[in-house]
């Protein structure tokens, strides 16, 4: 759920509306809000299974630290939605386990 | 692809934005450096009114002056690089950086200022691991920055004033707080805070605990209970409150890794969040030209992290002759005056006599490392 009315702060400044495509499903976004904001705005609290006990994680620290929000993003495994900016068109996968690595990923 | 600067922060939050002030607006080449996408560390998710002085922007609320900081470092002409990542940092002062998770480069410096702040701790119960179980600070990015509301109905574990305050603004963002719960006997952040929203209706329960978190592949509830004198919980004082959000306000860390990695000696200070980069007190660590302030050299506050950044600025200054010895003293004089009106009363006795603890470690770490020369 999006904060329309807020009391202290000033009203959201306008941003781009987009569509990406969680596990196939189209969801609105703001362009450069993180990933994760723009799943939990809506519902969206499931962003991977763990590898071994196959349990759901969410969003968890907010700074990029703890990875407990990694999701396949454009087929790269393993981006943390919390501080990865949303672009339009944007292909998300919930996560399974440690996902398949790309070899692009690594050659950095 | 390298760069060379005079002084080098890493971090952009409210201690690294300072130093970079202070060193730039005194003619040196400053590069302020911080992973994230914009700049002002926690800074802009505080919306509360600032405490203290007049000095220390009482009044002010966090996110202003974090645009005041902003706007004084471009007329300090420090260059700001965002999304970059130091991964590494040599005692030679050579820092690894990574730019938007691709383009690779380095970046030497003559003095380094590690202004990285702190992570928050975590607290394992079962059930901790659900979606809907969050840093406060996580929820608080959540709604004040992005405006998404964390949850509906939350539980606040911790009566510090990160707890206090987290609670009040998920008040404000809309969001009902069915308790805070706070496992010793008393609050533990500023009477103004808990009394604020106590006036809300908001339950704050103390000597109580959180024991369980339930739900279907999402929080749904909390089972709270009360601890005895030992913190462990009493059968049969448990109680089931219906949540969609947990917070964590259970203190936090100070992120020191690049200091380790550049060979500071470290002391340990639980009462400053643990594991501390020893300094003395012009924040220069036990590796000559490298300085840190801010959390990530012992938890404190905003106020107390800015005037730190000040301060490491002046000692870079000053050894790099931008400014006179005389120039530096006068300027440490002062900050150092604003630091003890901040690291007074209850909530900052403890923090003042922390501090000259470890000024006096970083003492004896160096006089020892002097005698085998």
């Amino acid at each position: 759920m999006r904060i329309e009315k807020h009391p202290v702060l000033p009203d959201r400044p306008a941003g781009k509306k987009v569509d990406i495509f969680v596990d196939g499903r189209k969801v609105e976004a703001y362009e450069g809000e993180p990933i994760a904001a723009a799943l939990w705005a809506a519902g969206i609290k499931k962003f991977r299974y763990t590898r071994k006990e196959k349990q759901p994680r969410g969003y968890f620290c907010g700074l990029g630290r703890c990875t407990d929000c990694v999701m396949t993003v454009d087929g790269v495994a393993n981006v943390r939605t919390c501080i990865t900016p949303v672009k339009g068109g944007m292909v998300v996968q919930t996560q399974k386990g440690l996902g398949i690595w790309k070899k692009r990923q690594m050659s950095w | 692809m390298e760069k060379k600067a005079n002084v080098l922060v890493i971090g952009a939050g409210p201690a690294g934005l300072c130093a970079g002030i202070e060193t730039g607006k005194s003619g040196a080449k400053v590069i302020v450096i911080d992973e994230n996408t914009r700049p002002g560390g926690q800074l802009f998710k505080q919306i509360h009114r600032f405490f203290g002085s007049e000095q220390h922007h009482a009044g002010v609320r966090g996110f202003e002056i974090g645009e005041m900081l902003l706007h004084k470092c471009k007329e300090a002409g420090v260059e700001m690089m965002l999304s970059s990542v130091v991964w590494g940092l040599s005692p030679e002062f050579r820092a690894g950086v990574v730019r938007e998770g691709k383009r690779s480069m380095t970046i030497t410096a003559d003095k380094v200022i590690l202004a990285t702040g702190a992570s928050e701790n975590s607290l394992m119960f079962p059930g901790w691991t659900l979606p809907g179980v969050m840093g406060a600070g996580a929820a608080q990015t959540m709604m004040n920055i992005h405006r998404v509301l964390p949850g509906k109905r939350a539980l606040m574990i911790g009566s510090g004033n990160v707890g206090l305050i987290v609670s009040y603004q998920l008040l404000q963002a809309g969001c009902e707080v069915k308790a805070v719960v706070e496992i010793l006997p008393r609050v533990g952040g500023y009477k103004v805070h808990a009394n604020k929203i106590a006036r809300l209706g908001v339950d704050i329960l103390i000597s109580h605990t959180v024991l369980e978190v339930r739900g279907r592949e999402r929080v749904e509830e909390a089972i709270v209970g009360r601890g005895d004198r030992n913190l462990r919980p009493i059968p049969g004082t448990e109680r089931t409150i219906s949540v969609d959000l947990v917070c964590l306000a259970v203190g936090l860390t100070p992120l020191s890794e690049l200091a380790w990695l550049a060979g500071c000696k470290f002391g340990y200070f639980p009462l400053l969040g643990g594991f501390v980069p020893l300094h003395n007190r012009g924040m220069e660590t036990t590796v000559s030209g490298m300085y840190i302030a801010g959390d990530a050299s012992g938890i404190e506050e905003a106020s107390t992290a800015m005037e730190e950044g000040r301060l490491a600025g002046v000692g870079a200054l000053e050894s790099l002759a931008f400014i006179s010895a005389a120039e530096a003293d006068s300027r440490r004089k002062e900050i150092e005056q604003n630091l003890l009106m901040l690291r007074k009363g209850p909530y900052g006795d403890f923090r003042h006599k922390e501090k000259e603890k470890i000024y006096s470690e970083w003492k004896k770490v160096k006089e020892k490392a002097g005698g085998y020369h």
